[in-house]
């Protein structure tokens, strides 16, 4: 051991495993996560995994955050060094004075180590080898047995832990005893052999309250049953699929008739994305609420049936779980970079609507509320989150609903309605809005019945080349998405704590490291005022902020700035005066980044004005 | 498209259907298409069809792709909501529209360019998935609106207006639709209203994917000698496997047939498929059969028209997914939320 002092830390540092894909490790993995939690700590998780299924190495990263930081913080004070295809890079990871732990089994000479950091072993292998006989026991009771060994390490109490596996396998006394039992093996062997605790260590804690641990693809699923959707048409893509699945299985749940059985609900896999959009807007069309879940692939796929869907005016939702482009990209990593392609979707002059939630709260609140929406304005509501919401399970807001609150299907005319002699004109702006009145299929046996079409028409949807009849109906449709900036999430402000000429802007996932940003930053003297924007078309309230700073850092996940590119174009701005604050190497963002890039560009801007922002 | 309306003129006795409406009532905009078309003759058997049915027209949704073909639901129908989607894209809207009310009459209008080019792979999964509806190709062999080129089912050796031998190898929607599952397949000739008429019914009554391959003329662009898509050709080469008529459960038949020549197929709904066999050997229950009597006379240079396969007892998508009997576009917010309840014990669940 070195001179540098071993970190000392209750309830705030970093874990990070290192394990081989398909080894079973995650369960393992998250069981801890979830221990930590019972003892009352926030953690925020976060799985970094491979484009396979077996073999490639995958990371599961721990953030234990006494003070409820949910953004990835960066660095790494223990390393469960469980993979030795990457353990060089591993070890080269860890803070000076963290600590490491891996399966000594197998001796290792002294030059694969640091001696800055403490080195903690076990033989796992060993162990296992001992105790079972079956080679996939051998490898899922190595998982469980670390997790003993980290409890002990760590001083958790083990009663918890214990407690937490009965909860998991509930039903299933024979996996619960096996599990306890290979779980104390590690505890037992860890206490009699390691210095236990260590420096780093959880002590119970009143942290969590009453908040929820979801990932924001079960919750837009939720979202998406909560906000009455019926039809679901889909194709695989990561890191979307969860969506689908959550959905499915809250539908099982929530939807089935419990006369008969049967489903309140259809789910397709279609064969591609273009059919997975085009059942979607049929459904709609016909008066069901319908959803797709993708990523940025599918999006590029979808494109014409959005023009068709945004020029007859039927509604749709989409889910958009963002990862990393272009082309096939970064498929498992984390990106917020479809912004321009879902906001002006499909050729000609479109604009669409899109939210960002920023949390499995907002998740499922604003995926709820995307169907209201789109049926109020008749056109595509986009809800874009990215995998690193999507994906990684989240301590969040409890979620909430209100029992009074009706599902807003738009202007749809009814039988009646038509009988009474209300005029019916498909795309005729009659409430000044924008929006016109549509009817489903099957209403009325001689009136209200149209074709619609993605050709130009009428204000009474027969088919017309005069160039009034386009430019009224153009016009009318600008208007619509006029409207929409009012149906959209009004944007959240964090006042800073003085007065301030600088601002920031920021949206979706962002947001958690952007708010422990916004304190490291105050700590430091720095005041910026922020803006989260939660919705497109730009509510005024955005453009009134960055009307009313002199500098406004815009901060985002992608290489070209892309909400930046929005704000410039929409709210007609002056290029110079928004500042690009870019993370885009696929990882989550982080507060050091934030506050890092901040604080360079305002004290460079004050020392030496002309010089050069460093590129991103 | 059409920019005329047409005028509501009516004879006082004109016939009248049992729900008391006209062929007048089934009728859309005027057709803008080329005089002599073989799409007209196909939307005025899809009119007669409906009015002999008693169908409510309001009760039909049709949906199409883009071409010539696909502007035809414009043209029939004018009481029904319809829906020009993109090109080769109309079964998945048809699908989503399907699954989102059971209750209506789904019936798809395509091409030839939009359903074996562009929109094979959806034409094929409609197919597979057992989609509720009447999906019709209005077969020319020739792109229209662009002015002649050849289509993915024009035959090989085929010639184009400007003298253009076709070297590729056609597609046989009808045979692929029986190799996809579709569980009502038939193919006819816009020429030939005797058989197309009922085909069409017997479609429009099927429970599941009933396919109808339609050989109709462009008069434009490929009803030149050397075409094999022309009226003279395909008059020629048609061979008819049998003659359907269709009955409804309440008609009273009256035909009479010489034994063993009349097949009698009851659908889910009651109403009756009489298939008059014009080839003594020809099974249309035979879904294997019938794939190979196809190719074989193909290579031969028939059109083997006719009802080729029914499956009388066929599922549908809804049945597959085990769906609920009402509409899924009728269900009211009580059925579709859970509410605050079930969120509060999901909470607890999620700590």
């Amino acid at each position: 051991m070195s001179q540098v002092k071993p970190i000392e830390s209750s309830n705030d540092f970093v874990i990070k495993f290192a394990n081989v894909n398909g080894s079973g490790s995650a369960s393992a993995n998250e069981l801890f996560a979830r221990a930590i939690m019972r003892m009352g700590v926030p953690v925020a998780p976060r799985n970094i995994f491979p484009s396979n299924i077996q073999g490639m190495p995958t990371w599961y990263e721990m953030r234990v955050s006494a003070a409820g930081w949910l953004g990835r913080r960066g660095g790494c004070d223990l390393m469960v060094a469980m993979n030795p295809q990457t353990w060089d890079r591993d070890i080269a990871e860890i803070e000076p004075g963290g600590y490491l732990f891996y399966d000594s089994t197998k001796t290792l000479p002294r030059s694969r180590f640091r001696d800055d950091i403490t080195v903690l072993g076990i033989p796992l292998t060993e162990m296992c080898n001992r105790e079972y006989t079956d080679a996939r026991q051998r490898q899922l009771f190595k998982n469980i047995m670390y997790v003993g060994a980290l409890t002990a390490l760590l001083g958790i109490d083990f009663a918890v832990v214990e407690k937490l596996i009965a909860d998991q396998y509930r039903g299933k006394d024979k996996l619960i005893g096996a599990n306890v039992n290979a779980l104390k093996l590690g505890f037992d062997h860890a206490t009699a052999n390691l210095p236990c605790p260590i420096g780093l260590r959880v002590e119970r804690s009143d942290g969590v309250g009453d908040k929820i641990f979801i990932n924001g693809n079960d919750a837009c699923g939720l979202g998406a049953v909560y906000g009455g959707a019926t039809v679901a048409a889909w194709y695989p893509i990561t890191p979307s699929t969860s969506v689908i699945e959550a959905f499915s299985s809250y539908c099982r749940k929530y939807r089935t008739d419990p006369d008969n059985g049967m489903a309140r609900y259809a789910i397709v896999q279609a064969e591609d994305e273009l059919a997975s959009i085009g059942m979607v807007i049929g459904a709609a069309w016909n008066g069901s609420r319908a959803f797709t879940a993708t990523s940025g692939p599918g999006i590029s796929l979808m494109q014409e049936f959005f023009g068709l869907a945004y020029f007859a005016e039927v509604p749709a939702v989409i889910f958009d779980v963002q990862r990393g482009g272009p082309s096939t990209g970064m498929p498992t990593r984390t990106q917020q970079s479809d912004l321009i392609s879902c906001a002006y979707a499909s050729h000609g002059d479109t604009k669409h609507v899109m939210l960002f939630p920023e949390d499995p709260y907002e998740c499922f609140t604003l995926g709820a509320q995307a169907f209201d929406i789109a049926d109020r304005l008749q056109s595509p509501v986009f809800v874009l989150l990215d995998l690193d919401i999507g994906m990684n399970d989240r301590l969040c807001k409890p979620f909430d609903w209100d029992d009074s609150r009706r599902y807003d299907r738009g202007k749809v005319m009814t039988a009646e309605m038509l009988d009474s002699g209300k005029n019916f004109g498909r795309y005729l702006d009659v409430d000044g809005d924008g929006i016109p009145w549509r009817t489903i299929p099957g209403t009325h046996p001689t009136k209200g019945a149209f074709f619609s079409r993605g050709t130009t028409r009428n204000a009474y949807a027969k088919y017309s080349e005069a160039g009034t009849d386009y430019v009224y109906n153009m016009e009318r449709l600008r208007h619509k998405l006029e409207t929409a900036k009012k149906l959209v999430p009004a944007p959240v402000l964090t006042p800073a704590a003085q007065p301030s000429r600088f601002g920031v802007v920021y949206y979706g996932s962002t947001g958690p490291a952007m708010a422990e940003a916004l304190e490291l930053l105050d700590g430091r003297g720095i005041h910026v005022d922020a803006m989260r924007v939660r919705g497109f078309p730009f509510a005024d309230e955005v453009i009134g902020f960055i009307e009313a700073h002199d500098e406004v850092f815009v901060v985002e996940q992608n290489e070209s700035g892309q909400l930046r590119m929005l704000l410039l174009t929409e709210g007609d701005i002056d290029p110079k005066k928004l500042i690009r604050v870019l993370h885009y190497d696929g990882t989550p963002i982080t507060a050091r980044f934030i506050s890092g890039r901040i604080a360079d560009a305002l004290s460079a801007s004050k020392v030496t004005p002309i010089r050069k922002q460093v590129a991103s | 498209m059409t920019y005329l309306v047409k005028p509501k003129l009516l004879r006082a006795d004109a016939p009248r259907n049992a729900l008391g409406y006209t062929r007048r009532d089934y009728e859309g905009a005027i057709s803008t298409l080329c005089a002599g078309c073989g799409h007209d003759s196909i939307s005025a058997a899809v009119v007669q069809a409906c009015f002999d049915l008693d169908i409510e027209p309001h009760r039909v949704a049709k949906l199409s792709g883009i071409g010539c073909s696909s502007k035809t639901p414009d043209y029939f129908l004018g009481n029904s909501h319809g829906f020009n989607t993109t090109h080769g894209r109309m079964p998945s809207v048809l699908t989503g529209a399907a699954l989102a009310n059971r209750d209506l009459i789904y019936m798809g209008v395509s091409g030839d360019g939009d359903s074996a080019s562009i929109g094979i792979g959806q034409f094929a999964h409609a197919m597979r998935r057992g989609v509720n509806m009447t999906y019709i190709v209005e077969n020319n062999g020739v792109y229209g609106l662009t002015k002649g080129q050849f289509s993915a089912t024009a035959d090989k050796g085929s010639k184009s207006k400007r003298g253009v031998v076709n070297s590729d190898t056609p597609i046989d929607l009808a045979a692929l639709a029986l190799q996809l599952g579709a569980s009502y397949v038939g193919r006819s000739f816009s020429g030939d209203k005797e058989q197309l008429i009922p085909l069409i019914k017997g479609a429009l009554r099927h429970r599941g994917p009933a396919f109808i391959d339609v050989i109709s003329p462009c008069v434009t662009f490929n009803n030149h000698a050397g075409s094999t898509k022309s009226y003279d050709y395909v008059r020629e080469h048609n061979e008819a496997v049998n003659r359907l008529d269709f009955i409804l459960p309440r008609d009273k038949i009256e035909a009479s047939y010489p034994a063993g020549s009349l097949r009698r197929i009851v659908q889910h709904d009651g109403s009756i498929l009489h298939l008059r066999k014009l080839d003594a050997d020809y099974d249309p229950s035979d879904r294997v059969g019938a794939m190979n009597y196809l190719q074989e006379r193909q290579a031969l240079g028939e059109i083997v028209t006719g009802l080729l396969y029914v499956d009388s007892g066929a599922v549908d998508l809804h049945r597959h997914l085990n769906t609920v009997e009402k509409p899924l576009n009728q269900l009211g917010d009580a059925y579709l939320c859970p509410g605050s309840k079930a969120l509060e014990a999901l909470n607890a669940a999620l700590r």
